[in-house]
Formats: C-alpha cells, structure tokens, sequence
C-alpha cells in the first residue's frame, strides 16, 4: 500500500469518525440513545433502493459546486458565491425550458445545461473580472451577486414565468433530466442523469487541472501570483477563466436541481443550500476530484439519512452538527497529524 | 414628506444596529490578523441565546430584559468564537475553513436545541419584551430634527453607532489597539517587540464573537421576535462586507452598515414612497447590492486588508 495515500487518507477518516463520535455524544448528553439515532439514519440512507436513490441524487449537484470551489480555490480565490451562481444557473435552465417547451429533448436538454452553465459562468465572470480589473474584493462582489440572484429569480417566479404564483410550472418531458431506467431501479426517487454529468465533470477537472498547460497555470497563479506573472502568466486573464470554470460548474449545480431534481423554480427565502454545503464537500475532500466525490457521498448519505432521525424522535439537526464536526477536524488536520506522530512514537517506544 | 423621511430614517436604524456591532466585531478579528467568515454563524447563536434568555427571564426582569439579553448574546458569542480563535491559533487551521464550520454548526446546533427546549419546535415563543421604540429625553424637542432623529427611534441603533466611536478610539487611539494591528501587519515584528501574538489573536477573535453575538441579539429582539432558521439569513455576509466596505475602520464599517440597513429597509419601504410605488420592488430588493458593488469599483478600488491576515503565525522557539 503506497504510504502517501495512506496517511492522505488518515485526515478525513479520522475526522469523519470523530465527527460521529462528537454526534453521539450530543445526542447521549441531550437524552437520546446514539445507536437507535444512527440506525436509524443509516436505514433512511440505504434502506430502501429510493433512499439510495436520493443519497446520489442529492451528491450530485454537490459535487459540480464542490469543484466549482476548488476550481477557484486553486486559483487563489475565495468563491463565497457558488449559491447564487447555481441559482443562476437553475433560473436560466428553467426560463429556457419554459421558453421551448416543444423542441425535440436532445435539443431542448443541450440548451439548457449548456444555457445554465453559461449563466453561472458569465455571472461568476463578473466577480473574476472585477477582481482582475479594479482589484475589488471577490468575496463582496460575490456576496452581493448572491442577493442580486435571489431577487431576481424571485421576481421572474412571480411576474415573468408565471402571474403571481410561487412556483412555475413543471417542465415538460423533453427538458427533464429524469431517465426512467434510473428511476425504475431506485424505487421512483428522484435519482436523474445529472449523475453523469457530475461523474463527468470529475474526469474533466482532473485532466483539465492536472495535465494541461491551462491548468498548470491556474494553479501556479494561485500559489504565487506574481512569479507567475513574471514567467508570462497572465494574472488577470487566469482570474477570470478560474472563476468562469468555478461559476461555469455551480451553474451545472443549479441545472440539476432544475432539471433533475424539482423540475421547476420556486420563491426561495435564501440561495440554494448546495451553494455552502459544496464549499463544505471541497474542504472535506480537500479539493481532490476524487475526495470530493466521496465527500459529496457521505454528505448525502448523512442528509438524506438524517431526514430518517426524526422517526427515532432525533432531530435530524444533529445531523448538521456532526457534518460541521467533520469539516472542524478536517481543517484542524494539523492535530489529528500530530496526534498521529506522538501515536506512532510511542507505539516504536513500546516495539524498543 | 418630514413623514417619510422619519420612517425613511428610524427603519434604517432597526436594520443598521445589528449590522453594525457585527461589523465592528470583524474588524477587531480581522486587524488582528483572524478572518471570521463565521460572523453569520456568531450571529444565530447570539440571537438563539438572546431569544431564549428573553423568554425565561422577561417576568423578572421586565423592560430591561432585551439589554440584559444583549449581554447573554453576546457572551454565548464569546464562547462560540473561542474555537474559531483555538483553531486558527493553536490548532493551524485554514481561517475560512474555521469559519465556514461555524456557519455550518451554528443554525443546526441553535435548531437542535430549540427543539430540545420548546417540545420539538423548530421556532421559539414569541418574545414579550422587545426592543421598543425609543425617544431621546429634551432632543426629541428639537423642530424637524427631533422628530427625524430622537423621537421614537430605535436605541440599540444609538448604542451600535456609541461602540463605532469607542472602537475607533481602542483600535487607534490605546496600546492595545496598536497592539492589535502591529499582530495582524507583522506578527513577527510584534512578537520580537515582546507582544504576546497569540493572546492579541485571541482578543481580537473574542472580541469579534462578543459584537457580533450581540448583532444577533439586537436583530431577534427588534426585527423577527422569534427565533428561527429564518431569523439570520446572511445578515453576517453583509457585515463582513461592510467591514471590507469600510476598509477595516470602525467608522468606515458602521458608515457601511448604515447604508446597507437603509437599503435593506428601503426593500420594505420603497413602495410607500409616493411617486415611486410604481417601481417594482424587485429593483428595490437588488439596488443595495449592485450599488454597492459599483460604489466598491469606482470609488474605492482595492480594499487593503491587514497585510498578515489568514495567516497562522507559528512562533518560533
């Protein structure tokens, strides 16, 4: 077994595992029985074929925000607006599914993942350019772009796509994103082809970080921007196509909500929870495309799982207590490591 | 017209006060070096423990109840921000990893225990004592400007804006406030000077969770009435941009603040303004955040953070 992996996979494990621990233990102190809690949440995860429907069915988006995080992370940006580029994407996705019910599905179905991507894209842009151009802070610009979306795509609910209702109207078949097959076999969940896209977005990455020049110079601008610049990088160009990929990827988020998973746009009181929850599977899977689609994983089997606890007369609060925990020991790895070396001293003392 | 401008002017100050001691709770973090990202999370449990501590204390405590209950914010903030302070100091933590956890554990711990304490609920009672309106006594007598600005108007806004100037004064004016910033510009330097790095971190980590434990507190008990998921949604973000917005000083942060409570609250007034009802709200809801990004563009350009910021300082033995 190679020893790198090993202990680069040590972290997360460790934290995962102190994470439940710390769950349990809230829930011992607060007078419910742990085991009965997670039985109960590891039944709502795997029970039956539709829970495991939805555990990937809820990974999915998380994943193409998740990369969308990292993306930008590589690059040295702080992306704290991976929400609304995703409901920008959803809004977009549903307007042109709206806009042409009636064109033939690959058609319509093109257009609108292309569309939704394009408009987190585009609207990540805005942060990338600003950034590059003026020098203003990514994290207000993106802040403030969440609000600005969260309007809109309320106001477009309301008075564009539909007369004053809450929600718009279902898609039709030929924009939707549910195959029958993946259905079927998951016991109706919501289960629906975005899951390729992620897995496919996962291969993209990898390559596109990992073995091209474009890569490789996203990377090199986020650990020193101005050596970077000095060997001919272009800083700002690199700015912005690093948020454009981050926007483009939370926006395919928001495509599958849309098209995958609710099938239309509804009033929303805040940007869509895969915006944070994706920063949060980046961070646990330390931006790796792989960590991050396991992390994506263990996210939806604690969510989806987690909406079980309740039936035990848990809140499935606790469940967002122990996904925090995990991202805690994760981010303060630096003890778990030395943890570990004091560990591995003793235990060579003892072999003595 | 004098009307609009009295309601114009107390909305906004409801909407600001939150703001502001939050924003001036990231600006004594972040000048010692700290980001806190965690200042939404800081907020809920503020506003959670205020709220609760309202309701179970209102009896005996009567009007004072809200003041008392700003205390018990923003103490819970205190020890909320101390592991965000253990993690970015001692433990090497990423600064926005560690806030990024506070802002994921706060609304579903504050959640968890609301329904521990109120039969499973997901929201609180209803407050009794709240934050009522407030007249300065003799100024309210002031022609025009008494009505506009003393006569039934919000006193915690007063207080938040009292703190900016006190905080203006600590940060640049006393030796720990130089303190502060020589550990968020060069902790090296401070540290061969013989200041104590971490304990400067610490305080200003603290200090921050104390403000914005207190921001939480003043928005339950004047705006929402009642905890829930709802009751912070991103008013964190918005001070952390107002404390970039206002370059890192305390009274550039609560110049921000102010305007982002009159833009908040012109989302709700907008359409009472005669003349203006026509327009429609949606462009009321956005104006506040495209303004803001454009007034960051033309007029301010880089924000210059303390120059050690997001980084660990490991002391050297």
């Amino acid at each position: 077994m190679n020893k790198g992996l090993l202990k680069n996979l040590a972290v997360p494990v460790i934290s995962v595992v102190f994470g439940l621990l710390l769950g349990a233990i809230v829930m011992l102190v607060s007078g419910y029985d742990p085991i009965e809690g997670y039985s109960a949440m590891l039944n709502g995860a795997f029970g039956r074929p539709y829970n495991v429907g939805e555990v990937f069915r809820l990974a999915s988006p998380l994943v193409l925000t998740a990369l969308g995080f990292s993306v930008a992370y590589t690059a040295g940006f702080f992306n704290i607006g991976l929400a609304g580029q995703a409901l920008c994407g959803w809004v977009m996705a549903i307007t042109l599914a709206q806009s042409f019910p009636d064109l033939p599905k690959f058609l319509l179905l093109t257009i609108c993942i292309l569309g939704g991507a394009l408009a987190g894209g585009v609207y990540a842009g805005i942060a990338g350019f600003l950034r590059a151009k003026f020098g203003t802070s990514e994290v207000i610009v993106t802040i403030m772009l969440n609000y600005v979306i969260l309007y809109v795509s309320n106001h477009m609910v309301r008075n564009v796509l539909t007369e004053d209702k809450d929600a718009t109207e279902m898609i039709t078949q030929n924009a939707s994103l549910r195959v029958p097959f993946l259905q079927e076999i998951t016991g109706g969940s919501r289960l629906n082809g975005g899951i390729f896209i992620a897995l496919a977005a996962i291969v993209i990455i990898w390559i596109l970080m990992k073995k091209t020049t474009a890569g490789f110079e996203l990377r090199s601008v986020g650990i020193n921007p101005d050596a970077s610049e000095y060997a001919g990088m272009s800083s700002s160009k690199n700015i912005v196509l690093a948020m454009v990929i981050a926007g483009a990827l939370a926006g395919l988020g928001g495509v599958l909500e849309a098209l995958g998973t609710f099938q239309n746009l509804y009033v929303m009181n805040a940007v869509p929870e895969i915006g944070f929850d994706g920063m949060a599977v980046s961070l646990l899977g330390n931006g790796h495309p792989l960590g991050i689609l396991v992390s994506a994983i263990l996210f939806g089997v604690l969510k989806v799982g987690g909406l079980s606890m309740p039936g035990a007369g848990i809140p499935k609060e606790i469940v967002e207590i122990v996904i925090a925990s995990i991202i805690f020991f994760v981010g303060a790895s630096y003890v778990i490591r030395y943890l570990i070396s004091r560990v591995k001293k003793d235990s060579q003392k003892g072999e003595m | 017209m004098l009307q609009l401008l009295v309601i114009v002017v107390s909305s906004t100050l409801v909407y600001s006060a939150p703001l502001i001691f939050t924003a001036l709770g990231g600006t004594f973090s972040e000048r010692s070096g700290v980001v806190n990202v965690g200042l939404e999370g800081i907020m809920v449990m503020g506003a959670f423990s205020a709220c609760v501590f309202n309701l179970f204390t209102a009896d005996v405590l009567g009007g004072f109840t809200p003041w008392v209950a700003l205390l018990i914010g923003g103490l819970t903030g205190v020890v909320f921000s101390l592991f965000h302070a253990l993690a970015t100091v001692h433990w090497r933590a990423d600064h926005i990893v560690s806030g990024t956890v506070i802002n994921l554990m706060a609304p579903g711990l504050a959640v968890f225990l609301t329904r521990l304490i109120f039969d499973d609920r997901g929201q609180t009672d209803i407050i009794a004592e709240r934050f009522g309106k407030f007249s300065f006594p003799v100024l309210e007598k002031i022609p025009v400007i008494g009505d506009i600005f003393f006569k039934d108007t919000s006193a915690p806004a007063y207080v938040a804006i009292l703190v900016a100037f006190l905080s203006y004064f600590v940060i640049f004016k006393t030796k720990f406030g130089l303190r502060l910033r020589a550990v968020g510009e060069n902790p090296q330097a401070a540290d061969t000077l013989g200041i104590n790095v971490y304990r400067m971190k610490y305080a200003g980590v603290l200090i921050s969770g104390f403000l914005g434990g207190i921001g939480g507190a003043v928005l339950v008990q004047s705006v929402s009435s009642q905890f829930s998921r709802a009751t912070i949604t991103g008013q964190g973000f918005i001070a952390m941009a107002a404390m970039i917005f206002g370059k890192w000083n305390p009274i550039g942060a609560m110049v921000a603040a102010l305007f982002f409570g009159l833009a908040q609250s012109l989302g709700v007034i907008g359409p009472q303004i005669p003349g203006l009802e026509n327009v429609p709200s949606v462009y009321w809801q956005v104006a506040p955040y495209l303004l803001t990004v454009i007034v960051l563009v033309l007029f301010i350009g880089t924000s210059k953070a303390p120059k050690a910021i997001g980084k660990t300082y490991i002391k050297s033995k």
